[in-house]
This record gives C-alpha cells, sequence and structure tokens, in this order.
C-alpha cells in the first residue's frame, strides 16, 4: 500500500450546545486517497456536557442534567486523481438529556460533500511541505427541528466552506496546520418571531459565519498515526444567551478544544484502518463543555 | 482534473456572491404602507369609554387661531425640517406613518419578548423574586410571563383607547385642520393627506399615555421607552401632519389619560399576586384535603407557582364574581378511567412525534424569551388590522378589545388554575418528555387554549371574513399543548370554552360601544 492511501482523519468536534455543530469529519488533514482508490467507513460518536456557557457565563442546569448527542457517520472518499478527491459524509444524530422533561431529537443531520485537491508538494529540507485546498457544501439531509436548542440535530443551514491546509512531515513527525472559512445560508424557523437582541418579526435569522481552525501535531507512518489536536471554532457575530434563556440558533458559539486521535492500520487486515479520537472544550462561548469520544473504521478498495 | 477543483470553487464563489446579498432579514412589517383610513371616524369623541368618566375629563386648552405668529412659527418650524429632510429621517418617518398603534404595539411585544425570562435559582433550594422597587437588579423586574404580559397588554391598549378617545373629542371640537390643509406649501410627506383635525395629535397622545405607562409596567425601559417618543413625535412633524403645539398638547393629554390607568393598576391585586409561602403551600393542603393530587413544580430546583393569586386581579370587561362564575367542571380525578385514557392520550403523542406536529408545537410555543400567547395573538391581530384602512382610534378600539379580553382570560384560567390545582402528565408520568418547556403552573385549563380561546371569539367577531381562521388557529394552539406533551386535551378544549366565554363579554361591549 502506498503512503498516501490513508483516509483522511475523523475527529469529532461535537462540542457545541447543537449536536454536531463542527462536522464530525474533518477535511482538514493533509492526506490524499490515490486515483481510483475508494474508502467507505463507518465512525459513532459520543458527546456530551453537563455545564456550558450562557454568554461568557459557565454553568449547570439541573433542568438539563448531562446533554448527550451521539451520532453515526457513513464517510466515503474517491480518488478521482492522486492529487483530487471527493468526500461525502452523512450523520445520523441522536440527542438527550438525563435530567429535566425536554424530549430528545433524532434523525439524519447535514450531508457534507467536498472536493479536496493537492496543488502544491515540495521538499523543504529534509522534510515534505503539501498544501491543499478543499471546496465544500453542507445542506440538511432531513427537514430537523432546528429551533429546539439544546436538543436539535442540528441548526438547519446550508453552508459552503473554503479551506487551506498546510502539511509539514519531517521523518516520523508532523504538523498540519489547517482553516476554513465557513459561509452560512439564513435559517427559518418554525416561529414567526424572535428576540436575539432586540425583536425580529420574521421566521427568518441570519446565520452568522464561521471560522474553524486547527493544528495536529504527532507521529505519522504508513501503518500509524498519533497526534495532538488543538481546534477552535470561532462564530463572526451572533449574540450571547441571556440569563436563565434558551440558546438560539444564531448566539455567537465559539470553543476551543484540545484533544487527541489514532489511526491505526490492522496488520492482518491490510486494507483495515481503525481510529479512535478524544477531545475536550477547554473553552468556549454559548456552547457546552463537551468531551467527545469517537471510534470506527475504514476500508479501502481499489477499483 | 484539477479544473474540477477550480470550477467548484468558482461555483462556490458564484453562489456566495449571490446569496451573500440576501442574507440581511427584514422584519415583515418593517415596509407597510402608510396608513389609509377609510374613515376619520370623526365621532369617536364619543365612542364608550373605559375609565374615563367623559371625554373631555382632561381639559385641553383651545389651540391658537392659525393666523397667529406662533402658529406660522410651527410652520415654519415643519417647512424647514421638510426642506434638509435626511434619508434616515424619511425613513423614520415612513416606519411610524405605518400606524402608532401598530408600532407601539410592536415595541411593546418587543419589550415583552426581552423580560420573559424566569429568574434564576440563587441556591439548590430557592429562586429570587423580582422587586418593582427595585427592578435593575436581579432579578430583573419584571419577569413578563404570560399573566404579566396580558396584563400590561390590557393596560397599555386600554389607556391608548381611552386617550385617543379623548383626542377625537378635541379634534372635533377645536377642528384645527392639518399643517397640510393649512398652508399649501407644507408637504405631507410619505403619509396620506385626511380631513382628519391635527389638534391635538394622535399621534403624540399616543406616544405620551404609552411612555406613561411604561414607568409602571417596563421600569427599566423609562430612557429608551421616552427616545422612541420623540422619534415618533418628530417623525409626526417631519411629515407635516402636526405641528408643534398639536404635539404637546396631544402628549400632556395622553401622559394624563395614563395617570388614570396607572391608578388603577396599582390597586388592582396584580402587586400580591406572586403570593407567599403559606399562601403556596395552601394550595397543595386544600387539594390535598379534598383527596386529590395536588400540582408539583417540576422544575429543579421547585419552583414556586407561577403568579397564584393573580385570579384576584380585577378584570376590565366584568366584576369578580363573575371570574368565579366562568369555572368549568372539575378536570377528571388522578387515577380514574377517564384521567388514565388522558395520559394515555399525551403518552402516545409524545412517543414518536412527527415533524408536523413539532412544527404546530414551537410556531405556538411562546415560552421563555419571547413574547407570549396573548403576545402571539396581538401580532395576528395588529398585521391583519394593518390591511383594513382603520383610522388609529379604531385600531386602538380593536387592540383593547382584545388585550382586555386578553388580560380577563388570563384571570379567569389562573383562577381555574389555582381551584383546581392540577398536575401535569409529566407529574403523573414521568415519562413523558416534552417538545417545548414545562410552564410552572398547574395544568387544568391550558393557558394557551383560553388566550387562543378569546382571541379568536373577540378576533371573529371584528373581523367577521377571518372568524373561520381565527377558530381554526385557536384549536390549532390548544392542539399544541397536548401533541407538545405538556397538556391533556380536557385542559384544551375546556380552555377553548372557557376563552370563549370571555371572549363573548368583549363582543358585548364591542355591540355597544358607539364604534359600529
Amino acid at each position: 500500500m502506498k503512503k498516501k492511501t490513508k483516509f483522511h482523519l475523523v475527529t469529532a468536534m461535537a462540542f457545541s450546545l447543537v449536536a454536531t455543530l463542527a462536522k464530525a469529519q474533518t477535511v482538514d488533514d493533509a492526506i490524499m486517497m490515490s486515483k481510483k482508490q475508494w474508502c467507505n467507513g463507518l465512525t459513532y460518536m459520543h458527546s456530551s456536557w453537563n455545564e456550558y456557557w450562557e454568554g461568557t457565563t459557565k454553568r449547570t442546569n439541573l433542568n438539563l442534567g448531562t446533554v448527550t448527542t451521539q451520532s453515526v457517520m457513513y464517510m466515503t472518499s474517491y480518488g478521482i486523481t492522486d492529487k483530487l478527491n471527493l468526500l461525502v459524509n452523512v450523520p445520523y444524530v441522536w440527542t438527550n438529556s438525563s435530567a429535566g422533561t425536554l424530549h430528545g431529537m433524532k434523525g439524519f443531520q447535514d450531508i457534507d460533500v467536498d472536493l479536496k485537491y493537492e496543488f502544491y508538494k515540495t521538499k523543504i529540507g529534509k522534510g515534505d511541505l503539501s498544501l491543499i485546498g478543499l471546496a465544500g457544501v453542507t445542506t440538511p439531509l432531513s427537514n430537523y427541528e432546528n429551533d429546539f436548542l439544546p436538543m436539535s440535530i442540528g441548526l438547519g443551514s446550508t453552508n459552503l466552506s473554503g479551506r487551506l491546509t498546510a502539511d509539514y512531515q519531517n521523518g516520523l513527525f508532523f504538523a498540519t496546520l489547517s482553516s476554513a472559512y465557513v459561509f452560512r445560508s439564513n435559517v427559518t424557523i418554525d416561529r414567526t418571531s424572535y428576540y436575539t437582541t432586540q425583536i425580529n418579526y420574521t421566521n427568518e435569522v441570519d446565520m452568522p459565519n464561521q471560522l474553524y481552525s486547527n493544528l495536529f501535531v504527532g507521529i505519522r507512518n504508513s501503518r500509524l498515526t498519533v497526534q495532538a489536536q488543538l481546534m477552535n471554532m470561532y462564530t463572526f457575530g451572533g449574540f450571547d444567551i441571556r440569563k436563565n434563556d434558551m440558546p438560539f440558533v444564531s448566539n455567537q458559539m465559539n470553543s476551543t478544544s484540545l484533544g487527541a486521535h489514532v489511526k491505526y492500520f490492522l496488520p492482518f487486515i491490510p486494507n483495515l484502518e481503525v481510529v479512535a479520537s478524544a477531545d475536550y472544550v477547554i473553552a468556549g462561548r454559548n456552547v457546552g463543555q463537551a468531551q467527545t469520544y469517537t471510534g470506527g473504521f475504514f476500508y479501502i478498495l481499489g477499483l | 482534473m484539477k479544473n474540477i477543483f477550480f470550477y467548484s470553487l468558482g461555483l462556490i464563489g458564484l453562489m456566495l456572491i449571490t446569496t451573500g446579498c440576501q442574507k440581511e432579514v427584514t422584519n415583515r412589517t418593517a415596509n407597510l404602507p402608510a396608513l389609509d383610513p377609510a374613515s376619520t371616524d370623526l365621532t369617536a369623541g364619543t365612542w364608550r369609554t373605559i375609565l374615563l368618566s367623559r371625554p373631555d375629563s382632561f381639559a385641553v386648552a383651545a389651540p391658537v387661531a392659525t393666523s397667529s405668529p406662533l402658529y406660522l412659527a410651527d410652520l415654519f418650524e415643519i417647512k424647514s425640517l421638510q426642506k434638509t429632510l435626511t434619508g434616515e429621517q424619511a425613513s423614520t418617518i415612513k416606519y411610524w406613518a405605518a400606524g402608532s398603534v401598530l408600532r407601539w404595539n410592536e415595541i411593546m411585544r418587543g419589550l415583552v419578548a426581552k423580560y420573559n425570562l424566569p429568574p434564576e435559582a440563587i441556591s439548590d433550594t430557592s429562586y429570587p423574586i423580582p422587586s418593582s422597587a427595585n427592578p435593575l437588579a436581579y432579578p430583573l423586574f419584571p419577569f413578563s410571563n404570560p399573566p404579566y404580559a396580558a396584563r400590561a397588554y390590557g393596560y397599555i391598549s386600554a389607556a391608548q383607547y381611552d386617550a385617543l378617545v379623548a383626542c377625537w373629542h378635541y379634534k372635533t371640537l377645536y377642528n384645527r385642520a392639518a399643517p397640510y390643509v393649512v398652508d399649501s406649501t407644507v408637504s405631507a410627506l410619505y403619509i396620506n393627506k385626511t380631513t382628519l383635525p391635527s389638534y391635538p395629535s394622535e399621534a403624540a397622545v399616543l406616544a405620551g399615555v404609552t411612555a406613561e405607562m411604561m414607568k409602571l409596567l417596563f421600569p427599566d425601559e423609562i430612557a429608551n421607552i421616552q427616545a422612541k417618543l420623540v422619534e415618533a413625535e418628530q417623525a409626526t412633524i417631519m411629515s407635516g401632519a402636526a405641528t408643534r403645539a398639536d404635539i404637546t398638547a396631544g402628549e400632556a393629554l395622553g401622559r394624563q389619560v395614563a395617570e388614570l390607568f396607572i391608578a388603577r393598576a396599582r390597586g388592582d391585586n396584580a402587586g400580591k399576586a406572586v403570593g407567599t409561602p403559606s399562601d403556596w403551600s395552601n394550595f397543595v393542603t386544600i387539594t390535598t384535603n379534598q383527596g386529590l393530587t395536588p400540582w408539583n413544580s417540576l422544575e429543579t430546583p421547585k419552583r414556586p407557582p407561577m403568579l397564584p393569586l393573580f385570579y384576584k386581579v380585577k378584570p376590565f370587561l366584568f366584576d369578580s364574581a363573575t371570574v368565579v362564575s366562568l369555572r368549568p367542571a372539575p378536570p377528571p380525578a388522578v387515577g380514574s378511567d377517564e384521567m388514565n385514557k388522558d395520559v394515555a392520550e399525551v403518552k402516545n403523542y409524545i412517543n414518536n412525534p412527527t415533524r408536523e406536529n413539532m412544527r404546530i408545537v414551537q410556531f405556538w410555543a411562546d415560552g421563555v424569551g419571547t413574547y407570549t400567547p396573548p403576545g402571539h395573538w396581538n401580532a395576528i391581530a395588529a398585521e391583519d388590522f394593518a390591511n383594513q384602512n382603520y383610522s388609529e382610534v379604531r385600531f386602538a378600539r380593536n387592540m383593547a378589545l382584545l388585550n382586555m379580553t386578553e388580560m380577563d382570560a388570563a384571570i379567569v384560567c389562573w383562577d381555574i388554575k389555582y381551584h383546581f390545582f392540577n398536575p401535569r402528565p409529566t407529574q403523573l408520568d414521568p415519562s413523558i418528555k416534552t417538545l417545548t418547556g414545562i410552564p410552572n403552573f398547574p395544568a387544568y385549563v391550558s393557558g394557551h387554549s383560553t388566550f387562543s380561546g378569546a382571541a379568536a371569539t373577540i378576533l371573529g367577531y371584528l373581523l367577521p371574513s377571518n372568524a373561520a381562521k381565527y377558530n381554526a388557529m385557536a384549536t390549532e394552539a390548544g392542539l399544541s399543548r397536548l401533541v407538545g406533551g405538556i397538556h391533556y386535551r380536557t385542559d384544551c378544549e375546556t380552555g377553548l370554552t372557557v376563552g370563549e366565554n370571555v371572549g363573548n363579554y368583549a363582543i358585548l361591549r364591542a355591540q355597544n360601544d358607539g364604534a359600529n
């Protein structure tokens, strides 16, 4: 197997008040499928929090207890060429809370379709530098209820994203820096008015855009990747949850999380890769302080 | 092949450009046309008032002659403002030109939504109570929950109506034409010309009466409301609809009429509606002594019931004895076959909620951080009234009828809730999870259903062609509480009927207030 046949990593970043706000797969690594390689995988994610930031104030809520989001995601990617990959993810998400009376929600969340293109590769010193661009779109697969946070499975917007990733590997060691600007469409809710910092007489909500940034540092060879990861989500605008108010789709949701990620090709089934990760939110605004665990596997076919 | 990537990037860029311009969200009523009354309702000075004993209870001095230097100076002010009008000023005129009753109602709904937040628990055992004596300290005063909001809408609308009846009285008495009629070089900017006399200005009467009422109802907002008042009055002058003297006289009249309503409000028992710990435990004792299961707060920590003594508030449309007479038969007893069936039905709805039911629940939820169910009916009514070519006084009369109905519906509903003190479905079956928050007061009868039945009844009378629509909406509002898991069918159906009974008192008033 060639070195670059590894599938892009899967990292759950469901650290938001809404289930898998940061899409549960990252499209933010530097791994490319070779031409005509087809990868399929399933991952399971478990994310929960019992503290959240109401604006900038951290609190618990005895009428929510611990809010848990779980998902199963089907992921597929295909090497159109060695340098151009197509990625598609389909998550099924369900939520529940351990206290209070709010009903859990479940359903297919947002499909994610991305084109990933390695447009530059060079040697710098003893190492390899590669630059990757990615264009993606996510959109709801079902008409889920978006105005029932924190139980909603998603926010309902259609997002367009542009991402730039730089990866440097020297021997066993590597570092990846990646950043994505996400343009979010407005959403509609089932109410005819809502309060943000003022009353709004419409069912349409302006969704502020976002920036996602990640830094991965670790070791990587053809069989094993182990990395530490620092991830940040920033929302350009939106408003804070007021004291004892409910969260809302257009809150300013920011978060920074720290975690680790491992993936490994099994020796006895060479095309089968297992992945696992754990992440913990270390700072946030209008999000839950989630701890998130993900596990899954991928199987690579050469067509 | 790499072209595919760049093509898709280009496509995304194109989508960004085309959709990027559409991100701005516009309020539904932002661009309503200027008020264009089918009738000036010139006789409205004779319409039946609510608290005012006579339309001229408060004196308004006769205006100066249109030939006097004072009046000419006022005209000069309008003309110079119109000459230098900025785009922003034009927008302000257009905003208020859609109707002051409508705009103040929208502002009021915004305040209710802003203040509709339940206080956070102090500890694991207790909650703070907002205090009108210290409104700026947390928890902010008021907590504009549904009964508080119903009463606030009721007082504001009733006061606006009485103030406009007095205004119309003086308009016909003094019969001074609008500036654009007196002087042809004054334009009517972004407004429709009418033959309605302009002294005193109805816009200023509304600004004055509303601002004064707000001191009582939303004391933290006095400065913001005062700014809105100045904006409304300035817009009216710039539009050519009124002179400075029309405005001054109008605002003073409005503030005086408000005092009458404030005096009533101070003595209407709402200030005592929170009750005391012994009141709260008394409900439990009385219910238990009857061999019934008392209501429990389902919040953690257990929150005292919402405004349990609100049923003692003095209604507008009938007396307190009538409140008691509007009580329905008791709900099915906990443990009875009928109640078990009701609980099972709720459970059944909540087990696998359909998306359409979720939509209905959210549409009518009107919970924390919203303008409440009475506010929702204000929105429905105001947006329908805006298409009716009403005069301001008729708009105010119809809003007053609606909001006195909603306030009295709140009183009657709260009387029933605390008389029977019946548990919510989730109290009887904790496995019932809900699609919206469970309000912190007893189940029987549903507040949403009572508010909606009452509103649909009076609105159906006022706009008969919409009656079927309003009834369907009321039924759906009631149903939303059943499929959302927070009410039994009996709560909703009985609530609708109770609401209709309250609404009929408003119809009775409407038939005899001289406005038909």
